[in-house]
């Protein structure tokens, strides 16, 4: 992406990241992103409860700004795996809602026909290469990915999302030494939200944080603050760069939070109120951001309302668009099982 | 004009095989653990990595899940890796990426990618290795769909079914004998194709079908050779794949034999030949049968070590000539 002008980065020396590196509609179009993930997840949730989605979903409201500021410095060439908490990364990579909201509700002009849902959400034109229900599924797939971009020499980065849960796969550990065996073009984004369904990464994990992993593999371990665009950004770019010269793979621990529970069955027994209250009202990522924007004079109320409006309309659109979108035939139950039909 | 056929062993055919699809296409790379310079386990990719450098033939460290997962991530974004599992007992470290990965990640996305990798999976007792590496585990992954999954018996399918594994777009599994590695045979020079889905009859008979797998079909041979001095003559039906199942083939056998037998080296239960004599139930030829359907398959029993207990614990000739007699005699 083009940077801003110098200068205007010269009047933003002193700055976050961010602010002086991309310019005020780049900036925008990310806040307009992030609600556009928020309101996409909420009219998903509202579609759930209203029986117009079945089976389930994993959302990631109150992680905005951690798929956000990972995608931000990516190229449309460039290429991420997602998880099933993986909606924001879709629509962070360049998806449009309005086939992701067709593809929940289970219709042929969904970006998998129907045939994935949620948790198997992708836009494999746009270098989704998907979500995925299994837990570290994607690790090494990522890995691989970035084993084509080195072997056909296409310069393209690959980014893994998981979350916390997965640091203790073996998928996750094998994958890592293998990218850093081979400095493979590849980053790995651990989005630690504190729970592995229900279980604190207190009680799951042995080392405090999940960065701390990286030195077995010898490659950088960084943290940010996830719920802080700029911070995230930072550190995705920095990621990239080493990446995209060959310096091989880094891992990102992006300390964030999920406001709602884990998948629709979750009673959040396992956490307080308290603590959730806490997260939504002070450490919200849009709000952060938004406060961020507005305090830096680029954005002003009206420009903020403008967004959400524009926001607003775009997903009542997709959710109509999805309604008249038309179911597959129970005829092609079959299909897409083999490239080939029998 | 003919290609040159030689005698080659069936490993030396794989070899071959692997060399003329990494000549004919830079997007083939071969992964798997020691087959650099150790030339793998079973030395079937020797000396490849000199011809083809360290970069196309990549010693993996000894991570099944990990590497298969990277070959499936490199199958769907470009390249045509032929991953090879030290032993095809190890695709249980590696069952998350085969099963919920390879084999779903077309029909998951909705025909928007295809996973293009061929998994090698050496097979099979009669080594001594005991009950972690002698198993027969094809069923598992013929069980689901998604993938392919083929057993050559022979050098000249073991090269042009491999060829035709690299050229599918989908995921290929290749379960191959170990004691099939040294068998020789006659293999054509260069690029020919054996197409996967499609059995072979080995030999025609009238009196008994046999339907047999990987190293079986040679056992079923030689019990066919036997039994046609005693007037019984037999067709040996090479299924050659397991899924997608050429039942065609084996229906056609049926209605002019009117016996079956399924042998392979596979545990018996929930095997192969269940599936083959379901599928004879439930098909025209079931009315042509004049006796019930026999298998023989492995014992209910992982792989012992002593070898006289190992080869108890699997089919062997004298087996598939007594089972036959019995059947053609009404016994059972």
């Amino acid at each position: 992406m083009a940077g801003a002008g110098k200068a205007v980065a010269d009047s933003r020396a002193n700055l976050p990241f961010v602010y002086r590196q991309y310019s005020a509609e780049q900036l925008k179009q990310v806040l307009y992103k992030m609600y556009l993930i928020r309101r996409f997840e909420e009219g998903a949730e509202e579609s759930y409860m209203r029986g117009l989605i079945h089976g389930t979903m994993h959302l990631s409201i109150g992680q905005e700004a951690s798929a956000m500021g990972i995608c931000m410095p990516l190229g449309e060439d460039d290429q991420i795996t997602s998880t099933h908490r993986g909606h924001g990364h879709c629509i962070a990579k360049g998806a449009e809602v309005k086939r992701m909201f067709a593809e929940f509700f289970g219709k042929t002009t969904g970006y998998c026909k129907g045939r994935g849902g949620s948790m198997h959400i992708a836009d494999v034109a746009k270098g989704n290469l998907g979500a995925n229900g299994i837990v570290g599924g994607g690790i090494p797939i990522a890995v691989g990915a970035a084993l084509s971009s080195k072997m056909m020499k296409t310069g393209k980065v690959v980014v893994s999302f998981f979350g916390d849960g997965a640091n203790n796969e073996g998928a996750f550990h094998e994958a890592l030494n293998m990218a850093a065996v081979w400095k493979l073009p590849v980053i790995f984004v651990c989005e630690n939200n504190g729970y592995g369904m229900s279980t604190s990464t207190a009680r799951s994990t042995a080392v405090k944080n999940i960065a701390d992993r990286a030195a077995a593999y010898s490659m950088p371990g960084v943290i940010v603050n996830g719920n802080i665009f700029s911070e995230v950004a930072e550190a995705s770019y920095k990621a990239v760069e080493r990446a995209r010269s060959g310096e091989g793979p880094t891992l990102i621990e992006s300390k964030t939070y999920r406001h709602r529970g884990h998948s629709k069955s979750d009673r959040n027994r396992y956490r307080t109120k308290e603590e959730i209250e806490d997260w939504m009202s002070n450490r919200d990522p849009i709000t952060l951001f938004e406060n961020e924007l507005r305090e830096f004079g680029f954005i002003d109320d009206k420009g903020i309302e403008a967004i959400r409006s524009g926001v607003a309309q775009e997903i009542a659109d997709g959710i109509e668009f999805a309604k008249a979108s038309p179911s597959p035939d129970v005829s092609e139950t079959g299909n897409y099982v083999y490239t080939e039909q029998a | 004009m003919d290609a040159m056929v030689r005698e080659l062993s069936y490993a030396q055919a794989i070899q071959e095989a692997m060399a003329i699809a990494m000549d004919m296409d830079e997007r083939v790379f071969l992964m798997g653990e020691d087959i650099g310079v150790y030339g793998g386990a079973f030395q079937v990719t020797g000396d490849l990595v000199e011809r083809y450098g360290t970069e196309r033939v990549i010693d993996t460290p000894i991570s099944e899940l990990g590497g298969a997962g990277v070959a499936v991530g490199a199958a769907v974004t470009g390249m045509r890796p032929i991953f090879e599992f030290q032993f095809s007992d190890f695709a249980t470290l590696a069952m998350e990426q085969i099963v919920n990965q390879a084999a779903k990640m077309r029909f998951m996305l909705g025909g928007e990618v295809s996973v293009p990798v061929v998994m090698r999976f050496p097979a099979g007792s009669g080594t001594g290795a005991a009950a972690q590496h002698s198993q027969s585990l094809e069923a598992w992954l013929g069980h689901v769909p998604g993938l392919k999954v083929i057993q050559p018996a022979t050098p000249y399918d073991a090269k042009g079914m491999l060829l035709a594994a690299v050229a599918d777009p989908d995921p290929v599994m290749i379960f191959e004998h170990k004691l099939l590695y040294k068998m020789k045979g006659p293999v054509p020079e260069g690029y020919y194709t054996v197409p996967i889905g499609k059995a072979d009859i080995r030999r025609e008979g009238r009196d008994l079908t046999i339907v047999a797998t990987s190293i079986m079909v040679h056992k079923a041979l030689d019990a066919a050779a036997t039994l046609e001095a005693e007037g019984i003559d037999v067709e040996v039906i090479d299924l050659r794949t397991i899924r997608p199942m050429d039942k065609q083939s084996v229906i056609d056998s049926v209605k002019k034999t009117s016996r079956l037998m399924c042998v392979h080296e596979a545990v018996k239960t929930l095997g192969i030949g269940a599936e083959v004599s379901a599928m004879i139930a439930e098909s025209e030829a079931f009315d042509y049968l004049d006796a019930p359907i026999v298998r023989l398959g492995g014992a209910e029993t992982p792989i012992p070590y002593n070898p006289e207990l190992e080869k108890a614990t699997v089919p062997q000739v004298p087996d598939i000539i007594s089972a036959a007699r019995d059947l053609v005699k009404g016994v059972r």
